[in-house]
Parts: structure tokens; C-alpha cells; sequence
């Protein structure tokens, strides 16, 4: 489905994820970010920046591993993104949602 | 002379090397097979022991019992492995050289990864139920507690047998109904996931048997410590949750051999092709069952799955043909869910879990994620299956390597 962000339409899944990375820009992750109550810094674009290399890189990604990426710990992490962090700034990052697997 | 050696002879490990002493040719190759204990457990008696349903020797026995005589067992401790000179060596100093190496190595809990869990009241109030002696400790502390807040916990994923937390939860309802004192016990299951299962169907299901139940279930929570003093689990947003008796299950990694090797990835598992079951760095290195990091469950059954098809490849790769990619993530695992009744479910990295029957489209007898007095039968007769056919390598009647799509409701 399509969706209005940041006046242009993105198509998304029925959880509101991008469903092509290519429609992303830092106009519609602060869009997403706003619908969860949160004011993007340049903290929060840091591990926006991670998540996106890691996604393009095929590597998957769980909470341990963002806290021990250099960019955040895991207690940041969670300041920034409170309630599923890893969902909320996947989410906001344009990227699928991680299958926490299995 | 050739060489394979496999190390490990768990589940994963002693099922290839009985795969293999049939199908290798005996004059050319010489199978190894490593391991530091003598025992080997049926791991998914750990679920029953803490229940008294299960003695300790029901699910204990020698592990030489179930190597074949052909193959040779060394019971000694790894230090590591030397994958570019194709060399185990041991913490003795032995030195085993390789053509090919399995590592069936599986997963252990690491209960130190988490702040405060393996505090005090480790095996006084916080327990794990994945080894033997952890099972066993609970069964001692359930035999005498007197109720209070139970909560069963999920530290982080991937876990060996993701089902088995629920399972657990399912029969302390159970349980403690039995002894008339459910009313004494609050349950709450916690977890680090969106839901109760990872597979949107089978959470759905799952989740109404919690409320059918009664037990409470708290989501989304990744735990940051244990807080001994005041018995409470506390996670990285805050939130708190306390207990008089926590049954957790604790942060599972690879084999400490697997990082002194330099063979793992951040949680000691090994980058394994999922398709192949070969490394992905070494191409004379396989892995089979909990010890790669594949997206499949780390369970028994996945296992079985992985060693027929694991077996031809090993075959293939002697014989310098291309493997074959072929295996599809299979699961089929039985869900406890207390009272004389379980669940089943068949899965694999395609297809969710889903209700219909199985082995037989539309007969069963077995039912697909649904609640039934066979499937909890289903469960008993598989500790008899699993010491005299799985371990063997015998090929289990009407259950197939890959996921049959028939039978399968899936819209």
C-alpha cells in the first residue's frame, strides 16, 4: 500500500516499513520519526547511517549487535529509540523489519 | 588413508557419524569423532525432568553406546582449530590432522553474558532449565516451593529449541493445577520478541493458549540485569518485572573452541552456507545443528534433516562434484502443552508453521498446530525413536528431508 510521507508517495508494508529502500531520504525518516514521538539528531542519524550499512551488507542485525557496533552501547541505543528500539529505527531507516528469527 | 573427523557427539554429531561409517568406504576413509564428556543426554528430556515426569536416567546414557565401532571416539577437551594446516589440536597437545572437518560442536547457555544472572541466587531462586544440572536443580526447587511469581524468561535470541520456554510455561500450569495449588502461582512469560512464537500463525495459537491458561505474557523485553537483592529482572527501557522463582533461559553461544579458532561470528556460531551445510570460509569444513548460524531452529529435528543431506554432500565433495543446495530449513517440533495434550508444528525457512495434518495430507494422525491427545503420544514415543532410530541415522518412515506442502493449510 501507499502511503503520504513527506508529501510524496511511499509504498510501505501493513506495518508501515519502506518496501523500497530507494524511496528513502532523510526528509521521510524524520516523517517516520515523528509518528513515533522522536526529534532526529545527529546521534539518532549515526546509527540510522549503521543500520542502512549493515542492511546493504546482508548482514542481519539483532540489539547485541548494534550495542557492540562503536556507534551506540545498548543503554543509548534505548534513550534513543525507547520501546523496540531495533523496530522503531529499522523502521525509521527505510530497512525491512529484522526477522529476530526462528 | 583419509580423514574425517567430526567434532562433537551430541545429537548433530553422532547421527552424521553413523551417516557416514555406512556410506564412506572404510578402506579409504577413517572417521574420528571428538568430544570431552562420556554422556550423551536426550536433551529434550530436560523440559520433563524438572516436572518429575522424566527421571535422570531416562535420559542419560553412554555416549559410546551409539558410535559405531568403526568409528574411532576420542574423549578429550578441544583447544582449537588450526583451519588453514587442517589440524584439531588438543588441550593435551594431541594434534589430529583432517581431509574434512564436521563441527557439530552445538550451543551452550552463557548465563555471564547477562549482569547479576549468574548472581546469589543462581540455582536459589534463578534457575536455567537447559542443562542437565540446571534441570535438575529446579526439579529439587519446584518439589518444595510453596508458590509465589514464576516468571519464565527469554534472555535473547537465537535459543536451542525456541518453542521449549513456552512448553515450559504450558506444563508449570499444569503442574502446579496437579498439585491444587495453581491459585498460589502467578505465571508470566517474558520475552525479548513481539509476541509469543516468531512465526505469525503460530504465535496467534500459541498466545490464546496463554490467556486459556492464565498466564500472563510480557513482550518487547530485553533484559539489561537481574537484581538479586530485590529479585527483580530489569530491562534497557526500565521497565521492571519481579519474581519469587525466575526460570530463564540464559544468552546461547557456540562453543568457546569455535572463538579460540577464530571460526565464529559474534555469538561463537559458524557462517555456514544455509542451502549446503559447507563454511563459508573453508571449503573442507561442513557444520551441522545447533554450532552454524543458519536461520533455522537449533533443534533436534533440524539436525536430522541437516545429516541425510549433509551425508550426500560430504559424499559429492569426495568425489569433486558440486554440492547439492538443498536443504530447506526444516523443523518439526512437538509443543508440550501441558495435561496430556501437545502441539505440532512442521516449518522451514519458507513456510511458517500452519495447521493441517501430517505425515499424511488430510488423514494425520497427527494435527498441525492444534491441541491434541496424539500429538502429546507423538512426544512420549519420540524419546524411544530418538535412542534407537534418530541417533542411529535410521531413516524415520514417512517423514521426509524436505517440507511437504501437502497436508498444509496455508491460506
Amino acid at each position: 500500500m501507499n502511503k503520504v510521507i513527506a508529501g510524496r508517495a511511499i509504498e510501505v508494508n501493513e506495518e508501515g516499513y519502506l518496501k523500497n529502500f530507494s524511496q528513502w531520504s532523510t526528509e521521510v525518516a524524520h516523517e517516520i520519526a515523528k509518528e513515533h514521538n522522536l526529534n532526529l539528531t545527529p546521534k539518532h542519524m549515526k546509527v540510522i547511517d549503521y543500520l542502512q550499512e549493515q542492511h546493504k551488507s546482508e548482514s542481519p542485525l539483532t540489539i547485541r549487535k548494534v550495542g557492540k557496533s562503536g556507534v551506540v552501547d545498548i543503554k543509548e541505543f534505548y534513550e534513543l529509540f525507547p520501546n523496540g528500539p531495533l523496530k522503531t529505527s529499522t523502521k525509521i531507516a527505510g530497512i525491512p523489519k529484522p526477522a529476530s528469527c526462528i | 588413508m583419509n580423514r574425517l573427523v567430526i567434532l562433537g557427539a551430541g545429537t548433530a554429531g553422532t547421527m552424521i557419524s553413523n551417516h557416514l561409517n555406512k556410506e564412506l568406504n572404510e578402506n579409504e576413509w577413517e572417521i574420528y569423532v571428538i568430544d570431552e564428556r562420556d554422556k550423551h543426554y536426550y536433551q529434550p528430556g530436560y523440559l520433563f525432568l524438572p516436572f518429575d515426569i522424566y527421571q535422570p536416567e531416562d535420559i542419560v546414557k553412554p555416549t559410546k553406546e551409539f558410535i559405531p565401532d568403526a568409528v574411532k571416539f576420542i574423549q578429550a577437551k578441544i583447544d582449537k582449530v588450526n583451519a588453514d594446516e587442517n589440524y584439531v589440536k588438543m588441550q593435551n597437545g594431541d594434534i589430529f590432522h583432517y581431509d574434512i572437518l564436521i563441527i557439530a560442536t552445538g550451543t551452550d547457555i552463557a548465563p555471564e553474558e547477562t549482569k547479576g544472572m549468574k548472581g546469589e541466587e543462581w540455582k536459589k531462586s534463578v534457575f536455567d532449565f537447559y542443562t542437565f544440572e540446571g534441570a535438575l536443580a529446579l526439579r529439587n526447587k519446584l518439589r518444595n516451593w510453596e508458590g509465589g511469581k514464576l516468571v519464565v524468561h527469554i534472555t535473547e535470541m537465537p535459543i536451542k529449541c525456541p518453542v521449549a520456554p513456552l512448553e515450559f510455561a504450558f506444563l508449570a500450569d499444569s503442574y502446579f493445577k496437579h498439585k491444587n495449588m495453581r491459585d498460589k502461582v502467578e505465571i508470566t512469560y517474558v520475552t525479548p520478541l513481539s509476541g509469543a512464537f516468531t512465526k505469525p500463525k503460530a504465535t496467534a495459537a500459541l498466545e490464546h493458549l496463554l490467556t486459556e491458561k492464565n498466564i500472563k505474557i510480557e513482550s518487547d523485553f530485553a533484559i539489561e540485569s537481574v537484581d538479586n537483592v530485590n529479585k527483580k529482572i530489569v530491562d534497557y527501557g526500565g521497565k521492571e518485572i519481579s519474581f519469587d522463582l525466575l526460570v530463564t533461559v540464559p544468552t546461547n553461544k557456540g562453543n568457546d573452541m569455535i572463538e579460540r579458532s577464530g571460526l565464529g561470528d559474534d555469538l561463537n556460531y559458524v557462517p555456514t552456507n544455509k542451502s549446503t551445510l559447507r563454511s563459508k570460509e573453508h571449503e573442507n569444513i561442513f557444520v551441522i545443528g545447533d554450532a552454524s548460524n543458519v536461520p533455522a531452529s537449533k533443534a533436534g529435528s533440524v539436525a536430522h534433516f541437516e545429516a541425510e543431506i549433509l551425508t550426500e554432500n560430504i559424499i559429492r565433495y569426495i568425489n569433486k562434484q558440486p554440492l547439492k543446495e538443498e536443504f530447506d530449513g526444516h523443523a518439526n517440533c512437538f509443543i508440550e502443552t501441558g495435561n496430556g495434550k501437545a502441539l505440532l508444528i512442521d516449518f522451514n525457512y519458507t513456510h511458517e508453521p500452519v495447521e493441517g495434518e501430517f505425515p499424511f495430507p488430510g488423514v494425520g494422525p497427527l494435527k498441525l498446530l492444534k491441541e491434541s491427545r496424539m500429538n502429546h503420544m507423538g512426544k512420549l514415543a519420540f524419546r524411544w525413536i530418538y535412542w534407537n532410530m534418530l541417533l542411529k541415522g535410521t531413516h524415520l518412515p514417512f517423514v521426509s528431508t524436505s517440507m511437504q506442502e501437502a497436508g498444509k493449510h496455508f491460506n
